[in-house]
């Protein structure tokens, strides 16, 4: 059996095919992307990033009803927007096999909040597996499905960030091709309204009690026996961790069922051992239910809700020991993410700020506008607040209607911005909402979206027109600058703003990190005209900096933009050649 | 044998990624168990970044934690004193010449520290030091500073010099093979 050194989002692509999956349709978020881009590569099955994560849960209920195997992924918060169709779709069930994936991010290396995503499998009565390595990702994918066909339900399968994006060694077969399943019309299971939901609640309730009865003797939730002492139960990459930090000492109750939980197989586990820990990331999921069922277990009261575990956080709390470690007394500044050399939000962002506007924010690279120098962000939400929030704003407060604007990237308005700017239209707001469009959704690492005119494969496909959807809405005010140019933006921003009508700003430029943007040679500072006036600093650009009380360019890193040219007033800064 | 843990940390477009997984190739070719932990997204953007390298008889846990690393290889002074803490007592620390201002630096809401080198140097650990941006401009980029600086650490570990090629075969696109090769040699070389 061939083995490869995949990170965990890519097992569970490579499960998926081989599980025989036919549609895949997610919406990328950071740590779950990889998953959808590496289904991309098999052209046994149909993928696509839908505009959205509803959309695309629905896209891939639709699928399974109609008798494909079917998938969809996303990050946590991601699925607070699919929560809709999941908790019905838990009614449904399904006819052929449907896998959701969610990745949580305990520490938020890339979100802006830290929930847990277990709850939602126990809200919506829909069963969890929680793989720990990539091996596993790759196992549980192809389980999930034969357990959603089982038990006639979608499952949901678990990541963190750790096991979303670590490499570990995993064992590939080969695609065993699925068939899709005949449809059948049969509207008591597909039609939910009262009178058919009331009888599938009864379906819903049993099929727990038999998913329990299931996970009492699964091989995915295992035991593993070395000492008395010490007891760990846990699931997921603590798993891992506790293996790291305890070893020999302690033995182990591995979960890999995280919803729903067995009762009698934990309580056995636990009358073996004189201490029992519940180790496990952000909230005290497993702790609860091994405490409301009177099994004694020591978890949150000496860990943490809060961020990651990791081997030595056990170490230290279980055994008390610490490695030793060595420091300098250097202070050292903090290096947080900036926006990239060339990166067309910069030059907007410089032009709101002469402006001296409030700004309603939004999800993506740019919002990294927030950070100093540009600092031009007042709020961040979720993905589509910015323009809903200002109308919000602008109801509230309709005098300073005139000072603020929304910011929101292309493909974040694709995902919900654009209910947002209907509502602006239709109750009519004093609204200015800025579309930052660099024709790529960025932060995730450049996915195409229904703006760009390619679909996941990079084949041709049609394009959303941002002015005219604006236009169709009701806003008659759409205008569009290009982020380079400092001046245009500025009269633009500020005529707009002024204006007694709602409007859209389209700032046009793709990411400068785009394959096929063609790159201008360096600029370069010609040190006796420059005065050290640090002017050119003010847009936060990572190629410039000061040496000897003179600006200085990175040749590594410019992209020859040539904005910080636009703010030099002794034209000390000149175009390379 | 016991678990070996190397970090790799820089800034953001450094192309630290590109690095660990030339070392988990290489690390896999030797018949190791190897675990390679990643962080996407956010942290792309010109911020401190760290990867982990964890290969042995049997690996659990991805990451590496302060006083566990075997190895750190850093891309950039001022990461190389940052991570410091997360190296082993005897551990060795492969530090690269190069300066990059984190934007509180270039705004001048701090200062980059003098005399970073001579600090870590004067905590009693093993550093290399390696001035990788000017191999890899002798290699023919400087994006090529990442292979350089396994070459140096591929100096200091026992695995054979072909599996390195090897390695470097699978993980680099095929227009950039002979620069890339050239870097690794030249880093090689220099810490011999």
């Amino acid at each position: 059996m061939e083995k490869k050194l995949l990170i965990g989002n890519e097992a569970v692509a490579r499960g998926l095919y081989e599980a025989g999956l036919r549609v895949a349709s997610s919406y990328p978020g950071t740590p779950s992307t990889e998953i959808t881009e590496c289904i991309a590569k098999y052209d046994a099955i149909y993928s696509e990033w839908a505009p959205n994560e509803k959309v695309a849960m629905e896209v891939a209920i639709g699928a399974a009803i109609a008798g494909a195997r079917s998938f969809c992924a996303m990050k946590h918060v991601g699925l607070n927007v699919a929560a809709d169709p999941l908790f019905t779709a838990s009614y449904t069930g399904i006819n052929a096999g449907m896998v959701i994936a969610v990745a949580d991010d305990p520490g938020m290396h890339s979100s802006q909040n830290e929930q847990d995503s277990r709850h939602y499998a126990k809200a919506a009565k829909i069963m969890m597996l929680e793989p720990s390595d990539s091996n596993e990702c790759l196992q549980y994918a192809k389980l999930a499905f034969e357990l959603s066909e089982k038990f006639d339900t979608p499952v949901l399968l678990r990541l963190t960030t750790r096991v979303a994006h670590s490499r570990s060694l995993t064992a590939l077969s080969e695609r065993v091709d699925n068939v899709l399943s005949e449809y059948k019309k049969d509207p008591m299971k597909y039609v939910m309204m009262p009178g058919m939901a009331i009888k599938k609640h009864v379906v819903v309730e049993q099929r727990i009690l038999d998913q329990i009865a299931w996970s009492e003797t699964s091989e995915i939730n295992t035991e593993e026996y070395n000492s008395t002492e010490i007891g760990v139960i846990t699931s997921g990459i603590t798993y891992q961790y506790a293996k790291e930090a305890l070893g020999k000492n302690a033995s182990y109750f591995k979960l890999g069922c995280v919803y729903p939980l067995p009762v009698e197989k934990i309580k056995a586990f636990a009358a073996k051992c004189k201490k029992v820990y519940v180790l496990e990331e952000l909230d005290p999921f497993i702790e609860e239910h091994c405490k409301q069922n009177g099994i004694e277990v020591i978890g949150k009261d000496a860990f943490t809700l809060q961020g990651e575990y990791s081997q030595s956080l056990i170490k230290q709390v279980i055994l008390g020991e610490k490695d030793d470690s060595v420091q300098t007394d250097l202070e050292i500044p903090a290096r947080p993410p900036v926006l990239c050399a060339g990166c067309p939000h910069r030059g907007l962002y410089y032009a709101l700020k002469k402006l001296n506007v409030t700004v309603s924010g939004d999800i993506g690279c740019y919002t990294l506008g927030a950070l100093a120098p540009l600092a031009m962000m007042d709020t961040c939400v979720c993905m589509g607040a910015s323009v809903s929030a200002l109308h919000g704003r602008n109801k509230a407060d309709s005098e300073n209607a005139k000072k603020s604007v929304a910011v929101i990237g292309d493909s974040t308005f694709m995902h919900s911005g654009v209910t947002g700017l209907i509502n602006i239209a239709y109750n009519q707001s004093n609204s200015t909402v800025i579309i930052l469009d660099n024709s790529i959704t960025g932060m995730t690492g450049h996915q195409d979206n229904p703006t760009t005119g390619k679909t996941i494969k990079g084949d041709p496909t049609t394009a959303v027109s941002l002015e005219l959807l604006a236009k169709a809405v009701g806003i008659d005010r759409v205008r569009v600058v290009d982020p380079y140019n400092l001046q245009e933006c500025e009269d633009v921003l500020r005529e707009e703003i002024a204006a007694d009508a709602p409007s859209v700003v389209i700032s046009r430029r793709p990411c400068a990190l785009l394959k096929y943007v063609k790159h201008n040679p360096p600029m370069h500072v010609n040190s006796e005209k420059c005065v050290g006036c640090k002017m050119c600093m003010k847009i936060g650009c990572p190629a410039i900096s000061i040496k000897n009380k003179k600006s200085v360019i990175d040749f590594t890193q410019c992209v020859g933009c040539n904005v910080c040219s636009q703010l030099c007033k002794f034209d000390a800064i000149e175009e390379g050649k | 044998m016991e678990t070996k843990s190397i970090m790799i940390v820089g800034v953001g477009g450094q192309g630290t990624l590109l690095a660990s997984r030339l070392l988990g190739a290489a690390l896999l070719s030797e018949n190791y168990d190897v675990k390679v932990s990643e962080v996407h997204g956010m942290s792309q953007r010109g911020g401190s970044v760290v990867t982990y390298v964890k290969y042995g008889e049997e690996v659990f846990s991805p990451i590496v934690r302060e006083g566990q690393a075997d190895f750190i290889l850093a891309f950039e002074q001022l990461e190389a004193a940052r991570w410091l803490p997360f190296l082993k007592k005897g551990g060795t620390m492969i530090a690269n010449s190069q300066k990059i201002d984190p934007m509180p630096v270039v705004i001048g809401n701090a200062q980059y520290p003098d005399g970073v080198l001579e600090a870590i140097r004067a905590t009693g650990v093993d550093l290399v030091e390696a001035d990788a941006l000017s191999l890899a401009v002798e290699a023919g980029s400087p994006k090529a500073v990442n292979v350089v600086l396994i070459g140096v650490m591929a100096a200091r570990m026992d695995l054979p010099y072909t599996v390195w090629e090897k390695a470097i075969r699978e993980t680099v696109p095929e227009k950039f093979l002979e620069m890339n090769l050239k870097a690794f040699k030249l880093g090689f070389e220099s810490a011999k």
